[in-house]
């Protein structure tokens, strides 16, 4: 399985970003292989409007089935949705620790956006 | 002629130039106030909106029965306003700057334009000033087509004052664009020099020729004016921090009736504009 998280850096030890639409990057782990590869998000971060879409619209295209961040906004979420992409939101410091906590069972799949647009 | 009255920072006195110079103006004048999101240029002036007309802009309706989720929608939009991931469209007409290229590039014609509501325009005429004021609903956070709906009631030959909403960002863009000259209107304060310079490069590249107004002058220091200097930006006016002025404006007076030794301030502004516009 895929799964996206949200950072800043470029590695399992790095921050996990809390921000979905303007996080820099994603972090993309194959939970099956173990395999890392980081997806730029410098299109979401440039947006001047609708950077949960674009985001949304990279994740999806990069064919992950599921998203982890500190929170995600209603029109994020609902492209998420509809892409059939599961998104899970942590509070975990690295993207090691949220990767930890996914396996692990220890995080539940939002069923909905948990804040508003422009909540940084 | 038409001046546009604009300002980097808010809060310097844009309003304040604006009403009073379309007093000093003469008849037949049209103040268009684009400050949409905010506007006030109607609290200094008489008179009761006499037409009310609603603005829209079209959006994107898809007919999922004929959409086979190609994705050119999606593709086109740069705003983000469409997306399709191999589904049905999604749209989300907050983005939507309706310009319909979505529909054009749809091969199956499964979109179609429908109107949504951004705000109104009322019209008032205010003692031989007809004020034309935009009001962008709350909740709608695309400013730029409602400001062309109002510039869209500028009578050609009639003078006309724009009061430009603040900032630098698109709906400033699209209340300057067009103007014979636009006064940026400023305070001599860090603030007011940091928001000026962005506003001036701004109109400059714009290409529409422009003077400074120094309001509330004698607060702050001489950094406003030392710019201006250097730039070769004409200072048209200054205006001096006399408490008068923040009081007849808090009662909602122009200036040039409530205090009217500086009625000759807004004249020589409208002259010096006259000027530099003829030297333009």
């Amino acid at each position: 399985m895929r799964v996206a998280f949200t950072t800043s850096g470029d590695s399992l030890d790095a921050a996990l970003d809390a921000r979905f639409g303007r996080a820099p990057r994603f972090l993309v782990c194959d939970t099956d292989s173990g395999a890392v590869e980081v997806i730029d998000n410098q299109k979401g971060m440039d947006a001047a409007q609708g950077a949960g879409i674009q985001a949304a619209q990279t994740v999806a295209r990069a064919g992950v089935q599921a998203v982890v961040t500190g929170h995600c906004g209603p029109k994020a979420f609902r492209v998420l949705s509809e892409a059939g992409v599961a998104v899970y939101t942590t509070d975990a410091a690295t993207v090691a620790e949220a990767l930890e906590r996914f396996r692990s069972g220890g995080l539940t799949e939002a069923r909905s956006a948990d804040v508003d647009g422009h909540w940084v | 002629m038409i001046i546009a009255v604009a300002s980097g920072k808010g809060g310097t006195g844009k309003t304040t130039v604006a009403v009073n110079l379309a007093r000093v103006i003469g008849s037949p004048v049209r103040l268009l106030d684009c400050d949409v999101e905010e506007p006030n240029a109607h609290l200094f002036l008489s008179g009761e909106a006499s037409e009310r007309e609603t603005i829209s802009v079209p959006v994107p309706a898809v007919d999922e029965s004929l959409c086979d989720a190609c994705g050119e929608c999606g593709r086109f939009c740069a705003y983000h306003a469409i997306v399709s991931l191999a589904t049905k469209p999604l749209v989300f007409p907050e983005l939507c700057h309706g310009c319909g290229g979505c529909a054009l590039v749809c091969p199956r014609g499964a979109i179609r334009e429908v109107d949504r509501r951004i705000g109104v325009i009322e019209i008032r005429n205010a003692d031989g000033i007809v004020l034309v004021q935009g009001l962008l609903d709350v909740g709608v956070a695309m400013a730029p087509p409602l400001v062309r709906a109002v510039k869209a009631k500028l009578v050609p030959g009639e003078h006309t004052i724009i009061d430009a909403p603040p900032g630098t960002a698109c709906p400033v863009v699209a209340a300057v664009r067009g103007a014979d000259f636009v006064i940026l209107v400023t305070e001599p304060t860090p603030f007011g020099l940091n928001d000026l310079a962005l506003a001036a490069d701004m109109t400059a590249s714009l290409g529409v020729p422009f003077g400074v107004v120094v309001n509330r002058v004698g607060v702050g220091d001489g950094r406003v004016h030392a710019f201006c200097r250097e730039r070769g930006i004409p200072v048209l006016l200054d205006i001096p921090d006399d408490r008068r002025i923040a009081e007849a404006y808090s009662r909602g007076k122009l200036v040039v009736d409530a205090l009217p030794e500086y009625r000759g301030h807004f004249e020589r502004l409208l002259e010096r504009t006259r000027e530099a516009v003829r030297a333009s």
